[in-house]
């Protein structure tokens, strides 16, 4: 779960541009069951890696459902997102364990080499900085995780050690 | 000759320690090097703190290596496997000799975690192996009584793990009681507590004990439909369920007539949770469940007459569901030897934070916890002094050393303030500041307060500004008195759960550590050195080399000075940040 809650503007229409026939699948698949509204937004946002406003849209004229109930739904539940994100999403740890063994440096040593607040991604959309409550890697506190590999017992050096070397093997 | 197995730990913890790569690694020397033994995949173990463990069985005894990485298992393979030369010094366990964890496996009764780290989670026959589904299969073919099965659960003494401790069997009488051609038995699997691993642990590593548990009790209650709501952070888990569920079906353990039990159809999915705390009180689970804003609904009616859809629904957590088949097979008598009076059977706790030891213990009720922190948790790291011990997660609080005796049980837990919540156990020590404990609770509670009630969306919010006023070092006389107010305001004036024990962390260090709040707010220090705007960083002139180090890193340019003098740090300029602290070689940079 995330800590802090993400920034839930939502995009301007004219700014993202999406290819709606993607979620018609997903539509079908849970048009007029009961309790859809939660699967229909987690797998919209498997699909493009956020929830664009068109996106809220189609699955309203589709199914019927409240447009201001979806969007009562997704800035409810820290899951979802409404701007894109980074191709790396950085999810640095701050359960009650990496709490008391300095989580806050890794934070803030990330923040200061990607110049870029909790929450946000930065400009050439590579990493995006963000907390989660406990990733249930305790033993290995303070944690980050990375695409699914999660980085233990770090001090905020390493930290950015590790980002810096994703960059630099992407980038050539 | 039993053929060695070589087995690999492969839990989220163990994943992240490396594991996966121990485990490749093995594998290629097997089949490059082609040497005979069989490789097998676990979970959790439980010993987080040794991950990647790697248990080797042969025809001598049983093995388990620790801190095994891709190098070592080279090292292993070879003078083990190869040459019958096990390397006692990487052994932490073994039923041969005294080794260095023999302790912290044997003193653990383990009844949720019996198959965990043994079985291969992602096989139904090795589950079956031992004993699993017997227990539903007996009820099929005895012809066991719903109502003997729920006085089964309710003999046993069990208590809801998933933290209330409200009898499972009391539950599933109430359920039983309400008729409907609908009902649901859901699995709390939304284990959102910072600091808590338990449930993951068990549902990826014993998937189907889960299962079981939830059959069982679907047929108690007559149930139709199983939900397992989990957090969709815990990826693995959902995966090995998925996984479990489809062997289930192949087998014939869910769907239409199960087990012979003419008329007992029911089936299990799982719902997805997307990231929000509340969602673990049982209404507010409901409600997302049901496609909604995951906001608690006021109670009665309870879930047991009018849950999922209006139906009677039976809601319980990922560890009480495995206790279930342990239960019906060794009968309630079993399970009650063990614990305390009120409080019967084992618990597991997610063991962490600044303690030796830390990962995933079970011990019987009753135990203090003074055993689990330095026997089986093996002390506080580096030997520094304990200070207290946080229970509960978010809705629990802080027991402090001197009250280290307390034997844990819910009600002695309770007696202190705290909760015996989920399981999270997360060890401090000296360097703990408990104001800032008790601020990074009220701020994770604060954020996930749902904000159905006032109370709780904005006495949370004034609660966190005082606290960040104290840690800031503009703290006020009164303010401890203005805490305690509120706190007991948004206690009784909050409809769920998460209200109703928000302010626990906050009330349990004002009542042991309240000399540490007087200390930020009239004194403006903190003790342990933790909140910075307290603290003042000098330079100590006998060991300042002027070696320019901490000037040339200071962010804020408050350092000055030149080579081979004596640097001076501007108070009115320094930010605090401890950049200095950490850079300089001479250690003569002073935190006060």
């Amino acid at each position: 779960m995330r800590i802090s809650r993400n920034n839930k503007s939502i995009d301007k229409p004219s700014q993202v541009e999406v290819d709606l026939s993607r979620i018609d699948k997903l539509i079908q698949k849970y048009k007029g069951k009961k309790g859809n509204m939660i699967p229909l937004l987690q797998g919209a946002q498997e699909i493009f890696g956020f929830l664009p406003r068109k996106v809220f849209e189609k699955i309203s004229l589709e199914t019927g459902l409240e447009l201001s109930e979806m969007y009562g739904v997704a800035t409810f539940y820290a899951q979802f997102r409404m701007a894109p994100v980074g191709r790396h999403i950085i999810k640095v740890c701050h359960g009650t364990a990496c709490h008391v063994q300095n989580a806050k440096e890794i934070s803030e040593a990330l923040e200061e080499a990607l110049k870029i607040k909790d929450g946000e991604t930065t400009r050439d959309r590579f990493f995006t900085l963000e907390s989660v409550a406990c990733l249930g890697c305790c033993s290995l506190a303070p944690v980050m995780m990375i695409g699914g590999q999660a980085y233990g017992k770090l001090t905020g050096n390493e930290s950015v050690k590790i980002v810096k070397t994703i960059r630099i093997a992407e980038s050539n | 000759m039993t053929k060695t197995t070589v087995t690999v730990g492969l839990g989220s913890c163990g994943i992240a320690a490396g594991a996966s790569k121990t485990f490749q690694k093995i594998k290629d020397l097997k089949e490059t090097e082609n040497i005979d033994f069989e490789l097998r995949k676990t979970s959790c173990i439980g010993m987080c703190y040794r991950e990647p463990l790697v248990e080797i069985v042969d025809e001598t005894g049983t093995y388990l290596y620790g801190d095994i990485n891709e190098d070592r298992a080279i090292e292993v393979i070879e003078k083990h496997i190869n040459q019958h030369d096990p390397i006692r010094e990487y052994i932490v366990y073994t039923d041969l000799f005294d080794a260095p964890e023999n302790y912290f496996i044997e003193s653990q009764v383990k009844i949720v975690l019996r198959n965990c780290g043994y079985i291969d989670p992602e096989s139904i026959e090795e589950y079956e192996a031992r004993k699993g589904y017997n227990a539903i299969r007996e009820i099929g073919e005895n012809k066991i009584s719903r109502e003997a099965v729920i006085q089964t659960v309710l003999d046993s003494g069990i208590r809801g793990r998933g933290g209330g401790g409200f009898p499972t069997g009391m539950k599933w009488k109430f359920a039983n009681a309400n008729k409907s051609p609908e009902k649901y038995v859901i699995c709390n699997a939304d284990e959102g507590d910072p600091g808590a691993f338990m449930d993951r642990s068990v549902l990826e590593g014993d998937p189907h004990s889960v299962l079981e548990g939830m059959i069982i009790a679907g047929y108690a209650i007559e149930a139709t439909q199983g939900v397992i709501y989990c957090r969709a952070e815990y990826p693995l888990a959902i995966t090995r369920l998925n996984i479990a569920i489809q062997q289930a079906h192949q087998k014939g353990y869910l769907g239409v007539n199960i087990f012979g039990i003419e008329g007992f159809n029911f089936d299990i999915y799982i719902k997805e949770g997307a990231g929000a705390f509340v969602c673990g009180e049982e209404t507010a689970l409901i409600a997302s469940i049901e496609g909604e804003r995951g906001m608690p609904r006021k109670r009665p009616p309870f879930p047991a007459s009018s849950g999922l859809w209006k139906n009677p629904t039976n809601i319980n957590n990922v560890e009480t569901f495995a206790n279930i088949p342990w239960i019906m097979i060794n009968g309630a008598a079993a399970y009650a030897v063990y614990g305390t009076e009120k409080s019967k059977g084992t618990k597991v706790f997610a063991l962490a934070g600044k303690v030796k030891n830390s990962g995933l213990v079970e011990v019987p009720m009753g135990v203090t916890i003074n055993d689990v922190i330095f026997r089986l948790g093996g002390g506080i790291k580096q030997d520094k002094k304990f200070k207290a011990v946080q229970l509960g997660g978010p809705s629990g609080g802080c027991i402090p050393e001197y009250l280290s005796d307390t034997i844990v049980d819910y009600d002695s837990v309770n007696a202190t303030g705290a909760i015996m919540g989920s399981g999270g156990m997360v060890v401090m020590d000296e360097t703990t500041c408990m104001v800032d404990v008790a601020k990074f609770f009220l701020d994770f509670t604060r954020k996930e307060s749902c904000g159905k009630c006032t109370f709780c969306r904005m006495g949370t919010m004034r609660m966190l500004e005082i606290l960040e006023r104290i840690t800031n070092g503009k703290g006020a006389e009164d303010d401890l008195s203005k805490l305690e107010e509120l706190a007991y305001q948004i206690k009784d004036n909050s409809l769920c759960g998460l209200g109703q024990t928000a302010p626990n962390p906050v009330l349990t260090t004002i009542k042991y550590f309240r000399d540490e709040y007087e200390a930020h707010i009239f004194h403006k220090k903190c003790p342990a050195k933790v909140c910075r705007p307290l603290l003042t960083y000098t330079v100590d002139e006998e060991k300042c080399t002027g070696c320019m180090v901490c000037l040339k890193n200071c962010p804020a340019k408050a350092i000055t000075g030149e080579r081979k003098k004596l640097h001076y740090i501007d108070q009115e300029i320094c930010t605090k940040c401890g950049v200095c602290f950490s850079k300089c070689k001479f250690e003569s940079i002073v935190l006060s």
